[in-house]
């Protein structure tokens, strides 16, 4: 509800209540209990011995919340899942990050992590594919691989003794995002899943959903990096003018694939809006509603489109409680 | 002139000696913070803003074992009823800057945000009384909104001593009477007294009566605090979904 300020009609506003509306009611059978706001008590059954998690402090011999969130517990474990936190690292997250500094054998990305990430040049494909110690030429070339502002896909590496984030780039799914939109969403509407990254044949294009929160969406690019050494080799051959006329051939991208891109990323922007989770079948959903329905890109964003996202995830949520019970 | 009317006991604006103005918060005001909220107590009204904990910008600052947390207050120059412009940093800023730096950092778990800085936000929409009372519940809605770990719950509220009596939460005229203007700040459940402040002299037994009565001002607060966090939460939670 953040980004949106919709003008809504009345209708629109009746509507769009019975459907919130409908939603609590839907959510309230599963876990209204278990809410907790900061320094609530938490019960225990102290006899069983249990895991203080993230989330819980201990006061006066009572386990005691120190975020807002819901209750989960493992076993013996309790913790607190927080909601509207920043993104919380784990290892092998696939994060979408942009970097904002070139630092001697490191570029710094941010990540809505509470520190900048690092990603070492040592734990980066190099563009040749080879395997070999970095050099100092390496070293001076970091630009021509990842400049300041890039968007880039890695993978979280792990925590150093210093408390640093490492990234890792070692695989050619990973690297330079180009040709598309980043879009940044609250990290806890992504879902940690076996798959991040989408191909989405239908319409030429790429999403990642990073699980910091950071979304991309992108024209689909075959993965060749080969291609872009031989780039780089034949780059001083050519003339100037035919640089230029290389230059926007190899940018260039269909009004098509454009304005599929332009629709996926309003879905993902509505989504998070609404705080519906984000995976790639709600994504398409959404597209695929709005296409069916005729609603131009631009009044995606709109209040009609709005409240009918609203309602059709009510649909799907009475669904698949019908399924379940 | 009479505060407190000597026959029926009320106030100038209509209020009883131990009564609270309407309260109201709002969370999530400002898209791009990582937490915010807007509080208004009476015609006083705050927004705060939190961003963080994100990497320390002054690298000099940072501190190895827990996160840096910085504060800014400003009112907005339509705040009060004469528009002036307020250079940024005077004297009263940088004062209620710094107490509300130091009330928030006491209930923040700031240990567990290593290298990270918290940038808290305030800012002053409309004035009148108790801006500093308003500031810090308004930064401690915004806090827990951008789920910063934190001890307990702060609120704070103002009580005063005016005709003879203690007035709870004071409003301008009552604030500018010259009167004892007592602010005190409390975490709601451990009830500890994080802020207590006072600009002019009481006797001791008249000082006990009215920070007794700001005291459950401050419980009143954290109740209905605790309210809009439990309902933004549940909001959340359902949205969200499975």
């Amino acid at each position: 509800m953040r980004d949106l300020q919709l003008p809504l009609n009345q209708t629109q506003r009746v509507r769009l209540q019975a459907a919130l509306q409908q939603l609590q009611d839907l959510a309230s059978q599963a876990s209204a209990s278990s809410l907790v706001t900061v320094a609530d008590t938490i019960p225990v059954n102290n006899e069983d011995g249990i895991l203080k998690g993230h989330g819980t402090s201990e006061l006066d011999g009572q386990v005691v919340a120190t975020l807002c969130g819901v209750v989960e517990r493992v076993n013996k474990l309790v913790y607190v899942r927080s909601l509207r936190a920043r993104y919380k690292p784990e290892v092998g997250d696939i994060i979408v990050g942009r970097v904002i500094e070139i630092a001697p054998k490191r570029w710094r990305l941010e990540i809505n992590f509470s520190q900048d990430a690092v990603l070492m040049l040592s734990s980066m494909n190099l563009p040749d594919g080879i395997q070999r110690r970095r050099t100092a030429v390496d070293e001076l070339n970091m630009r021509s691989i990842f400049e300041e502002n890039d968007v880039v896909c890695a993978e979280v590496r792990g925590f150093q003794h210093d408390g640093s984030l490492h990234l890792q780039a070692r695989s050619q799914k990973y690297g330079k995002l180009e040709r598309g939109q980043l879009l940044t969403v609250p990290a806890y509407l992504v879902k940690r899943r076996k798959q991040h990254f989408h191909r989405l044949e239908q319409y030429c294009v790429d999403l990642i959903l990073g699980c910091n929160g950071f979304i991309w969406v992108g024209e689909h690019l075959e993965t060749g990096e080969n291609d872009m050494l031989e780039d780089r080799e034949k780059r001083p051959e050519i003339s100037k003018t035919n640089m230029i006329h290389e230059e926007q051939e190899r940018t260039f991208t269909p009004l098509e694939v454009r304005r599929h891109i332009c629709r996926i990323a309003n879905a993902v922007r509505l989504l998070s809006a609404l705080g519906f989770i984000l995976t790639v079948e709600s994504i398409i959903d959404t597209v695929e509603a709005s296409a069916s329905s005729n609603i131009e890109i631009k009044d995606m964003l709109g209040p009609e489109f709005y409240v009918q996202t609203v309602e059709r995830e009510v649909q799907r949520r009475i669904l698949l409680s019908r399924k379940k019970g | 002139m009479e505060y407190v009317n000597p026959l029926t006991g009320f106030r100038l604006d209509g209020r009883r000696p131990n009564e609270m103005r309407q309260i109201r918060g709002e969370i999530g005001v400002v898209a791009k913070a990582d937490g915010s909220a807007l509080f208004e107590m009476g015609n006083t009204k705050v927004i705060a803003a939190v961003y963080g904990p994100r990497e320390v910008q002054n690298k000099g600052q940072q501190i190895n074992n827990r996160a840096l947390v910085r504060c800014e207050y400003s009112m907005a120059n339509f705040s009060t009823g004469d528009r002036r412009r307020r250079p940024k940093g005077d004297r009263r800023s940088t004062e209620i800057s710094l107490v509300i730096r130091q009330t928030m950092e006491a209930c923040i778990l700031t240990h567990l945000l290593p290298h990270s800085q918290i940038d808290i936000f305030v800012q002053v929409l409309q004035a009148d009384g108790g801006t500093r009372s308003a500031c810090i519940n308004a930064a401690t809605l915004a806090l827990a909104d951008a789920g910063i770990p934190m001890r307990d719950i702060v609120t704070s509220c103002s009580a005063g001593y005016l005709c003879s009596t203690p007035l709870l939460d004071l409003n301008y005229i009552e604030d500018s009477a010259g009167g004892p203007d007592v602010t005190v700040g409390m975490l709601a459940k451990m009830d500890k007294v994080t802020l207590l402040q006072m600009d002019a002299k009481l006797p001791m037994d008249i000082f006990e009566n009215v920070m007794q009565l700001a005291i459950e001002g401050c419980k009143a607060v954290a109740h209905y605090i605790r309210e809009v966090l439990l309902e933004h939460t549940k909001q959340l939670e359902c949205h969200r979904g499975a």
